[in-house]
């Protein structure tokens, strides 16, 4: 029963992982790739360890798993959010129908 | 499971080259990192699917260590990106 639940955890990972790289691959600007990948292939990952844990039960497999998932939910949304600033601050231009930039008008009110 | 492990295989491998087309044909350099940061991630499901499949789990220290380096490479490109130096 718990091996179907991961297998079906993997498989809703895997399905995650592509979504998140075809929006990588179709949408316009940087921002755009970025919330698109980062958010599904953090999913994806993620219930991809975390099915890998439940079917290896308790063994040091597992253990590993649930510590890299906890590892990926930290780490990925931080380095998102740094080269978002990054690109912002190195100058790259949002999509010509992008119809706000909250972020320009916190720093004109700074 | 082998048939699984067949598509499962598939699945990421079909990502992994989404991304190095991306890497490949990015416009600026925050594409390509961004890029190379989802291939980070990617990578690591790919090395659990792979420690399952086999049942020995030093592939889940590979994925480990994966994702320490990853991140720690993410974070330097973007520092370089927002154009400051590595030392302050």
């Amino acid at each position: 029963m718990i091996d179907i639940l991961g297998y079906i955890l993997m498989v809703i990972g895997v399905l995650f992982d592509i979504f998140g790289c075809i929006g990588l691959v179709r949408f316009p600007d940087v921002y755009n790739r970025l919330q698109a990948a980062t958010k599904c292939v953090t999913l994806g990952t993620v219930a991809i360890l975390v099915g890998v844990a439940l079917i290896s039960g308790w063994s040091p497999m597992s253990a590993k798993a649930v510590i890299c998932a906890v590892f990926i939910l930290i780490t990925s949304p931080t380095a998102a959010h740094a080269i978002a600033k990054g690109a912002y601050a190195g100058g790259v231009e949002l999509w010509e129908k992008s119809v706000v930039d909250k972020y320009a008008e916190e720093i004109d009110k700074s | 499971m082998e048939t699984f492990a067949l598509l499962f295989y598939i699945g990421l491998l079909v990502c992994c080259f989404l991304c190095l087309y991306r890497i490949g044909r990015g416009p600026s350099a925050p594409d390509r990192t961004v890029a190379i940061d989802i291939l980070g991630t990617v990578i690591v499901g790919f090395c659990a699917v792979l420690g399952l499949v086999t049942g020995k789990d030093f592939y889940l220290n590979v994925a480990l260590a994966w994702a320490l380096l990853s991140f720690i490479g993410t974070i330097a490109l973007a520092k370089f990106l927002e154009g400051r130096s590595f030392d302050d």
